[in-house]
Order: C-alpha cells, then structure tokens, then sequence
C-alpha cells in the first residue's frame, strides 16, 4: 500500500483527484451525506414527536408474531431474523467488491447475486410484516396498540413507523435494482473491458448505507 | 487491496483523459440541434439555459410583486385590466384576498428558489466551474444536463399551479401548517400545494445533482497547478454553495414527504387539537406538532439564504479585483469567512423562530450564534472596501453592481443585528422590518451580484458585450430603486405595520402610510420596468451585441478568458494550460495583470 503513494505527493495542487478516487465514487460519498441528513432529518423528528408524547406503545408487545408460528414468547423475533438477513447481505457485498478487486467475475457474479437475494429476502420480510401490522389495524392514520402504561395512543406510532421504515424499504428496493443492474453488466463483461470494478464497489457504498441505516431505524423503532 | 483500488483510481482518471482530448482537438463531432441547444450536456449551454430559465421566473415573480403593490399602493382604487388577465382572482378590478395571499406565496416561493437558487447557482457554478478551474467540462456531464432537466421538471409543475381552479399555494412561502396541511382552512391549501410540494421535490432533486457534480468537479477536476488556494474566490464560494445545498435541501425535502402524508394520508406529524371555523369540524389529528415543520423548514430555509448570497459573495469579489486592478484583499480571510459563514449556517435556524413557542433559553443560544455571522461577514466587507481602496478603479456596469452588492449588504447587515436579537424580535417579526431587511440583504444583493456576474460574463457567454448606456440606467435606477422601496418600510415596520395584510385601511395607525406606500408601489413598478430594459439588453445582445474582439476583453488572470471567443465543448482547443500562481496578481512587479498560466519569475515566490 505505501508504495503506490510517492513521498512528496502534492494531492492538492491540481491534475489529480486529492483523496485518489475517481469522480463517481466522491459523488457518492456526497450523496450518502446527502441522504444521511434526509434519514436524520426523519428520525429526529421521530424522536421529537415521541418524547413530547404522553407515554408510546412497547415494541416488545407489538412486534410478536412470526409468520406461520404467529404469536412468539419473545419479543422481536422476526425482525432480528430481517436484520441478521440484511447484515448478511452487507457481507455477501463486501465480498463481491473484494472480487471485483481480485478481478474475479465468477465470484462477483456469484456473491452480487446472493446479496440481491438478500435484499429481496429483507424487503419479503417487510412485506410480510406491514401486512401483518395492517390485519392488526395498522396503518397511516390508524393504531390499534395501546400505550405502555395502557392509556390511549395516538396514531403516531404507526404513522412514523410506516413512513420510516417505507423511506428505508424503497431506498432497499432501488439498491436491489441498482445491484441487478451491476449484476448485468459483470455477466456481460463491462467491467471486464473497462479493466475495474469500481461500479461495484459505488453500488457497494450505497448498499452498506442502506445497511447502516436500518441499524438506526431498527433500534429507534424496535428498540427503544 | 488498497493498492489494486489505487491504481484502479488512477487509472480511471489518466485514462479518461486523453481521450476527452482527443474527442475535442481534432474534429467537432456531430451537433444536431436538439443536443446543442436542448439536451445538451455542454457546461456552457447549460449555464445558458438554466439563465434564461430563470430570467423567465424573475420576470414571472416580480410581476407577482408588481400586482400586489398595486393593491397596497392603490387600495381605493380598481383596475378592470385586473379582472382581464385574473379572472375571479380579480373580482371588479381588485385583487382579491386569495389572489394576494397566492401571489405573495408564489412571489416568495419563485424568487428565492427558482430564481436566486436555481438561476443564479445554476448559471454560474455551471458556467465558472469548469472554465476556472481548468476542466473540460463537469465531472458528470450527464447528471448536470439531468439537473437543468429537473428544474426545468419543477418549473413546469410549479407554473402549472397557477392555473389550476383553486389557485396556487397561498400559505406564505413557508408552507407552514396546520394551514398547508389543511385543505378545508383555505383554498390556498387544496391543489396547489400539492402542486407546491411536488415542484419542490423535483428542485430539491435538481439541486443535488447540480450539487454533487459542483462539488466533485472542484475537488477532483483543476487542472495541473490549480491547488485549493489559487483558486479564484468565485470558486470557492460556489463550492461552499453546494455543500449547503446537498446537506440542507434533504432536510427540507423530509419534512415536505411528512407534510404530503399529512395532507392525504390521515397522519398528525405536525397536526393536533384542531377546529376548522368553516366546516365547523373539530379534527381527530393528536400528538403533532407544527412547530416541528418550522425546524425541519428552517434548518433548510436558513442555509437557503447563504445559498442565494454566497454566490453572489464569490461573483464580487473576483469582478472588484479584477476592476480594481488590485488582488483581492485578505484572499485567506475570504476564504476563511466564508467557511465560517457556511458552518454558522447550520447553527442559526431557530432564529425565524423566536415567537413561534421556543424555550428563551434555546433562544438566546441562536441568539449568539446568529450575532456571531456578523463576524465573517464584517471581515468579507472590509475585505471588499480595503480591496477598493487606492485601486485604480475601471467603472463598468458590472463593477458598478458589484459595489452596489457591497452597500445593500452592509445596510440589510446592519438590520439584521436588530432582528438577530430575541427581545427586539418580539416587536419586529412579522413587520414591514424584515420584509425590508432580508429583500435588502439577500433579495436585492444577490440580484445585484447576478447582474454583476452577467455583465462581466457575457463576453464569454456569448462573444459579444451588452449595451453600456442601457446597462448604466439598470443600475443607477435599480441601485436607487432598491433603496427608495426598502428602505422607508424599515419605518413601517418599526410602526407595528404587519406583512402579508392585503388592506390596511382599516387601521388608523397605519393610515398614515397610505402616502408612504403609494410611493414605494410606484417605484416598485419603475424598477421592474428597468428590469424588463434590461432582459430586452440581454437578448439584443446575444444577437446585436458589439462584438468581443480580444481573448482578455477585461485583462483578467483567470482560465475562462484563455480559452477561445467562442469556446465549443471541452473549452480549450489544445491542452489544458497549467497554473503557476494564484488568481490576483493584479498590479504585481509593474505588470497591469498576470495570468494565471504565466510560470513564475526567478525572483518571484509560490503563493
């Protein structure tokens, strides 16, 4: 690693790129700062809204149930299974991008269409789940749950609930379209011609901020 | 690993050069009209279009202001040609309370964001990034014809609005509920909202991408030489630009998909305990809190201003240097103040905020960090002032607006230190005292500074100079104009007078300004007037314009003007030109000015 870099260096006097990273990878690490401030903004005004609120339902009596099983001893079963699926994912990437830096397109067919699967897997998951909620009557505008200390709720609960969680859904669904795209493209060998892979590893960016993302939604909501 | 992604990185970026160079030395590959002037993924025509798009909405908007001053410089009076172009808007020649409202909300709405935003970022990040730095066009060229597409996207929405059957948004452009988010409050709050909200969206998507692509092309595209520090001024306040607008406008977009939901969904993110008066409706909606629309607003809409103003900040400063025949005084301080502004930006929201139910503690912490902009921005006056100083100073129209920024930027400063205060603030927000100050400071500096920036860059734009006498009425009577509108509601403002009345005759304590803001209707409407002068310039000029006839018509250091009259797309025809000093060498060692490419001398030192 040290030799690739000249003693010297001048990294910011001009003609080249002062942390060594082509244009796209920048701009995506602006975008994901971007989007940060956009899930910021969301989950603050979560935590707003909660903590001026009288009391709030328990997360370990709404998220019981477990498909086929249905109702479970322990709390939050099936969304430690949904977020163990998604870590996994994030794993599954890291080893397509270190493929992709070994050159090796089988291996990064092979691990790029295991994390799709991943990502397919979490967002069956969620689906499952909002259905679930919504036969409880759940729903924008609609909570069935009953505060912690058993007083009425507001409908705050599902309405931050089904906005966050559906924010972070859609941005898993574009990665899934993102990485079935970049799955296309190392089939038919771009990146192979373009002598890199540093698409997957923009795609990989993205789909580990999506990851850490859930980190944060999952313990605000299932959590806390 | 690190090594192979290393040389990856490399790799890239020396490969992709040389074949840029190739595709632009030789020959001119195949133009049709629809990619040059329409999807065109040229910077320049780019600029262009994002200039004349947002001409369009200046026009648009100041019209907007032009019919309300008519109905409060003229309360008494009615004018059938109203009802013409208005319709019901307009019963009986007089503008009704729900067209006023519209207007004033759209007014604002147009003109901070598609005009002092999208037009003047637009145009000049687009136009100044790559020819300053030395690139051949942006990083991405692609997402920056796509962010041009999507304001053009929002303008179409956001212009659509204003035909549909219930009008336009009419809630103030802050949008703020329970009225916007409440159909039944007010026809303001029914389909044009949504109309609003989408056409924000899609700006908010515009400005990223812009954003994204301004920001990398600074970082990763200046050409050999061209470190961070010599970099001229505009650059770096274009950069600062960005960076606001990728971290605020999120935000904004966040609370806007809250309010949508609220609006159609059956949420209560920013709704509780309400009674509608004209359905006679009380609202099941619990446990919001409309307050929380303000921070998320804000936290967008106070950066917003520094968006509109730092660009006109970076224009300035290079076109005084450059008329001053003297560097730029205090270029590290420059620098350094505008990274302070930027940064205080984030840490002054709630200062819009005062009366609204904040905790006076949490008050009189804005309070400090609001007073605290003061600082860089007194240090960038008098950098501007000290830079004009015993210069050997050349007044063209550019020039002229240039040192009209500065003095409408020190008077709407200086008012801001009133309304920064919370305890002043009690009696001043939501008077005629801040409708002057910030039209002062942000709307009437920056639009002088985007006049600035068209006169001097014209020549480049186009090849040919604008009409010099039009040019110095624009400015004489915009200058003066400015001054007689805003100034005298400074007045009004500390009388108690309220914004967004549509009538104030019913009260005796501000019938005494019936005189006052007849006045300022009538100049409001002579400054528009020479607005329209000047867009009939713009356009005279592109085609009739006196011809540029030299490389260097202002004798400036920086990379645009070594570049051909008129450059085609990749701007250099030969090799990028490598920089050996900074941008203001004006006056140096006997030389008038020295340009950026020229290496140093043997007694001369790095800068």
């Amino acid at each position: 690693m040290a030799h690739s870099v000249p003693v010297g260096q001048k990294w910011w006097s001009g003609g080249k790129s002062p942390f060594n990273v082509e244009y796209g990878k920048l701009m995506m690490w602006y975008f994901l700062m971007s989007d940060a401030f956009t899930f910021g903004a969301f989950l603050i005004s979560y935590g707003t809204i909660r903590f001026s609120s009288y009391s709030w339902p328990d997360p370990n009596e709404v998220f019981r149930s477990f498909p086929v099983i249905g109702q479970m001893t322990v709390p939050l079963a099936f969304v430690s299974l949904m977020t163990f699926i998604l870590i996994m994912s994030s794993v599954t990437m890291v080893m397509a991008v270190g493929a992709g830096q070994m050159q090796d397109r089988k291996a990064v067919m092979k691990w790029m269409f295991l994390t799709i699967l991943g990502g397919l897997a979490f967002l069956g998951c969620q689906a499952w789940e909002w259905t679930h909620l919504y036969h409880e009557g759940a729903w924008w505008g609609r909570n069935p749950f009953m505060n912690i200390n058993g007083t009425q709720s507001s409908t705050n609960f599902s309405n931050f609930f089904f906005t966050i969680t559906g924010f972070h859904g859609f941005h898993v669904f574009s990665g899934v379209i993102i990485n079935i795209c970049m799955l296309i493209k190392t089939w038919r060998g771009d990146f192979e011609k373009t002598g890199h892979y540093l698409m997957i590893e923009k795609a990989g960016l993205y789909w580990h901020f999506v990851d850490l993302v859930w980190v944060f939604v999952f313990t605000c909501f299932y959590l806390l | 690993m690190s090594t192979d992604l290393t040389i990856h990185g490399h790799g890239e970026m020396v490969g992709s050069q040389p074949v840029h160079d190739a595709e632009h030395e030789g020959h001119h590959h195949k133009e049709t009209f629809i990619t040059k002037y329409v999807f065109s993924q040229d910077h320049k025509m780019i600029c262009k279009q994002f200039l004349i798009t947002g001409m369009i909405w200046a026009i648009l908007g100041g019209f907007m202001s032009v019919l309300f001053r008519l109905q409060l410089g003229y309360p008494e009076s009615t004018f059938p040609w109203l009802e013409d172009i208005l319709g019901k808007w307009a019963k009986g020649g007089k503008i009704q309370p729900e067209a006023y409202y519209a207007l004033v909300t759209m007014h604002g709405t147009v003109l901070v964001f598609f005009v002092l935003t999208g037009g003047l970022s637009g145009t000049f990040a687009n136009f100044l990034i790559p020819l300053q730095i030395g690139a051949r066009d942006m990083a991405s060229p692609f997402l920056n014809m796509l962010s041009y597409w999507f304001f053009w996207m929002a303008s179409v929405v956001m212009i659509t609005s204003l035909f549909i059957e219930t009008g336009p948004a009419a809630g103030g452009w802050t949008s703020y509920p329970p009225l916007s988010a409440l159909g039944d409050a007010s026809i303001g709050s029914q389909g044009g909202m949504d109309y609003w909200i989408t056409g924000m969206a899609l700006f908010v998507v515009s400005s990223l991408l812009g954003g994204l692509n301004y920001i990398t092309t600074i970082l990763n595209m200046r050409t050999k030489g061209m470190s961070m520090t010599r970099l001229p001024l505009t650059i770096w306040a274009l950069f600062f630009t960005a960076t606001l607008g990728v971290l605020s406008f999120p935000v904004l977009l966040s609370g806007l998909i809250l309010l949508l939901f609220d609006r159609h969904a059956g949420t209560s993110f920013y709704l509780s305990d309400i009674f509608i008066s004209a359905t006679q409706k009380a609202l099941p909606n619990e446990g919001g809190s409309p307050i929380l629309f303000q921070h998320l607003f804000w936290f967008l809409g106070h950066p917003e201003v520094y968006i509109i103003i730092l660009p006109a900040m970076g224009l300035v400063s290079e076109v005084m240097a450059i008329n001053s025949r003297k560097p730029i005084f205090g270029y590290m301080a420059m620098i350094g103040s505008l990274f302070a502004i930027t940064i205080l930006a984030f840490l002054v929201w709630a200062h819009h905020m005062f009366v609204t139910g904040l905790n006076p503690f949490l008050g009189s912490v804005f309070v400090l960090l609001t007073l605290l902009i003061a600082v860089p921005s007194a240090i960038k006056v008098f950098n501007w002032l000290t830079t004009l100083w015993r210069g050997n100073i050349r007044f063209t129209p550019a020039m002229l607006f240039a040192i009209g920024f500065v003095s409408m930027f020190i008077s709407g400063g200086l008012t801001g230190v009133f309304l920064g205060n919370s305890t002043l603030d009690i009696h001043l927000h939501d008077t005629y005292f801040i409708i002057a100050h910030f039209h002062i400071v942000m709307g009437v500096s920056a639009f002088l500074g985007m006049f600035c920036g068209v006169y001097h860059w014209f020549p480049k734009m186009y090849g040919r100079y604008m009409n010099n006498t039009m040019s110095y009425i624009h400015f004489w009577v915009t200058f003066a104009g400015a001054y007689l509108i805003f100034w005298p509601m400074h007045y009004e403002g500390l009388a108690g007078m309220p914004r967004r009345y549509v009538e104030y005759s019913g009260w005796s304590t501000f019938n005494q300004f019936a005189d006052l803001n007849r006045f300022i209707s009538t100049v409001a409407m002579i400054v528009f007037a020479v607005q329209l002068m000047f867009v009939f310039n713009f356009f005279y000029s592109i085609f009739k314009g006196r011809k540029v006839t030299s490389q260097n018509p202002w004798q400036a250091n920086t990379l645009e003007w070594t570049t051909p009259i008129h450059p085609g797309h990749g701007n250099w025809p030969g090799e990028i030109p490598e920089v050996h000093r900074w941008a203001y060498d004006y006056g140096k060692d006997g030389k008038d000015f020295i340009l950026q490419t020229e290496p140093l001398g043997a007694d001369e030192q790095h800068h």
